[in-house]
């Protein structure tokens, strides 16, 4: 538990120093104010940002209403993606401090859900905890028998970074655990019965499939490239896929599921040089080449695909219990 | 996997069952919904991430127009399930084949939760220049059961959320009860325990879901 610990401290802790212009089109004052430096937690979001940096910008905007949401050379950062994942994501090559653009006006209603502040990215945080508990204990009355202060209490530990306020409140989310490698060997000699490749069942009449909640997102390149600082800088959303996806091992004795099993049940089409399973896919008789994963990145660490994916989920999740995986890959040729 | 034939008894669905079901539920509606245009499949072939079964069902451009006239109800849009004895005293949505100056369009998407493992419901609103319509605006087309809903609980039942193929902001109805008031529903209805033939699941499934968007099915379908 204390390696846990260490880890999480370690996420927890972690943030990006933010250098934050005020759009060109905004500035009704003269001087231009100087750009604002935020420190940002990589757990947070970037509305949360906002009464930190709105009193740098008030004197010198135009009259009228306000309606913030931030860009990166261009493109609109969503706001209920966690801020180190967008960093991740969208930064190949860590750029410090990271140079993002604040708007006031003209929010981009097409591509980016609205916005109302604090209450906002509360309930973006507590409907993918309530989806991530439904993937991990098959329900999600753990979160809704939750009471109102004490989802508010959570709420406000991952605001303020607060991890000991957090760790005291987690015992009452209960939500499932997922085991360790390291830490299940006892459970070992337990006898597993096996129904013809279905769902396993120990004894205890406890599944043994993991179900784990995983974002995945996904940034394809049709180039190869040597060096990070070589990937083209994206130009639109529409470059990434992204979404949602449980993954499922099952727990089997003496193999480990790493996280290259993880990427390759995540991304099948990339998934090496392993021989296709399906003899239908074989023959279909499609020519294309293989796309290739070039970087796996989570919480701004690159990883080696043998770790135990179980350590990777325990250690560096987000308090929502989602593991964020950003992924670059080079694009099959179709 | 061909799930023909099989049942679903705890509420939950599989991609392939929900595959299954899609078919079968837009064969049903287009027979018995002639008043309606035709759901169609989605596939979605070449994404990165997607099993190669993956698509959702759409039926888009629906048109409807905002009136407080107390509306006749025609026998084939009677009201099926029984989650609503009562009968609505304000009918808001009326189908027309006509397009008006106040004509809102919808479009409405059935789509697959592998985190729920059950199906979801997305929807938009535009008016006919193609801009999006607001939820304030939304809400003077949605029945008045779900209106109340939406002021009791306006972060956990309809919000706006990304499409998950899409990655546009869409209007989503949360899912996090759908398996309990499936397998409740299907209890009521079936004889044989709490199952549903997987040709009848997203039948059922549309059936209290679609009423809280003012979409109703033939009682027809359900048999």
């Amino acid at each position: 538990m204390a390696a846990n610990e260490e880890a999480m401290k370690y996420v927890w802790e972690g943030a990006i120093p933010l250098q934050i212009h005020l759009h060109k089109s905004e500035v009704a004052s003269h001087p231009a104010p100087p750009p604002a430096l935020v420190l940002a937690p990589r757990i947070g979001y970037l509305p949360l940002l906002v009464p930190l940096i709105k009193p740098y910008f008030k004197d010198s905007l135009p009259p009228g209403e306000d309606s913030i949401w931030f860009d990166y050379k261009g493109v609109p950062l969503k706001w209920y993606i966690p801020t180190g994942v967008l960093f991740d994501l969208l930064c190949a090559e860590s750029e410090r401090p990271w140079n993002l653009t604040i708007h006031f006006r003209g929010y981009p209603s097409n591509v980016l859900i609205p916005c109302e502040g604090e209450d906002s990215a509360k309930w973006n945080f507590v409907n993918s905890l309530k989806e991530a508990a439904y993937i991990i204990n098959g329900n999600c009355k753990n979160v809704m028998n939750m009471s109102q202060s004490d989802q508010e209490d959570l709420w406000t530990s991952v605001m303020n970074g607060d991890l000991d306020a957090y760790t005291r409140l987690l015992p009452k989310l209960k939500m499932g655990n997922i085991e360790d490698e390291f830490s299940r060997k006892e459970s070992l000699s337990s006898p597993v019965s096996r129904q013809g490749g279905g769902t396993e069942i120990d004894v205890a009449g406890q599944v043994k499939t993991a179900r784990i909640p995983v974002r995945l997102y996904v940034r394809s390149v049709s180039q190869n490239f040597e060096n990070l600082e070589d990937v083209p800088e994206i130009d639109t959303w529409d470059e990434i896929s992204y979404m949602n996806r449980p993954v499922e091992f099952l727990k089997e004795k003496g193999k480990c599921f790493t996280l290259r099993d993880a990427m390759e049940s995540l991304l099948p089409e990339y998934s090496g040089d392993r021989a296709q399973t399906s003899g239908e896919e074989e023959a279909d008789g499609s020519q294309e080449t293989r796309g290739e994963i070039k970087l796996v990145r989570i919480q701004g660490i690159e990883l080696k695909l043998e770790i135990p994916f179980s350590w990777v989920v325990n250690n560096l999740m987000n308090p929502e219990f989602y593991l964020h995986i950003s992924v670059l890959v080079i694009g099959p040729q179709r | 996997m061909d799930s023909a034939g099989e049942v679903v008894n705890d509420g939950k669905i599989t991609l392939e069952g929900f595959t299954v079901a899609a078919r079968a539920f837009a064969d049903k509606w287009k027979r018995h919904n002639l008043s309606f245009p035709p759901w169609s499949w989605i596939p979605l072939i070449n994404r990165t991430m997607l099993k190669k079964e993956e698509g959702y069902l759409s039926l888009e451009k629906i048109i409807i127009l905002s009136s407080l006239e107390e509306s006749a109800e025609e026998e084939s849009l009677d009201v099926t399930a029984d989650w609503s004895e009562k009968e609505e005293s304000v009918d808001l949505t009326v189908l027309v084949q006509n397009v008006e100056d106040e004509a809102h369009y919808y479009d409405y998407h059935i789509v697959y939760s592998a985190s729920y493992m059950v199906p979801m419901l997305y929807f938009r609103g535009y008016s006919s220049d193609g801009k999006p319509l607001s939820l304030d605006v939304i809400k003077r087309d949605l029945p008045s059961s779900s209106v109340s809903l939406l002021l009791e609980s306006k972060w956990t039942f309809i919000t706006q959320e990304e499409h998950p193929y899409l990655n546009r902001p869409w209007f989503k109805l949360h899912p996090c009860g759908t398996e309990e008031w499936i397998k409740l529903l299907s209890e009521s209805s079936s004889s044989d325990g709490c199952q549903i033939p997987v040709e009848l699941y997203l039948v059922s499934w549309f059936s209290v879901v679609g009423q809280v968007v003012g979409l109703k099915i033939p009682r027809e379908m359900l048999i």
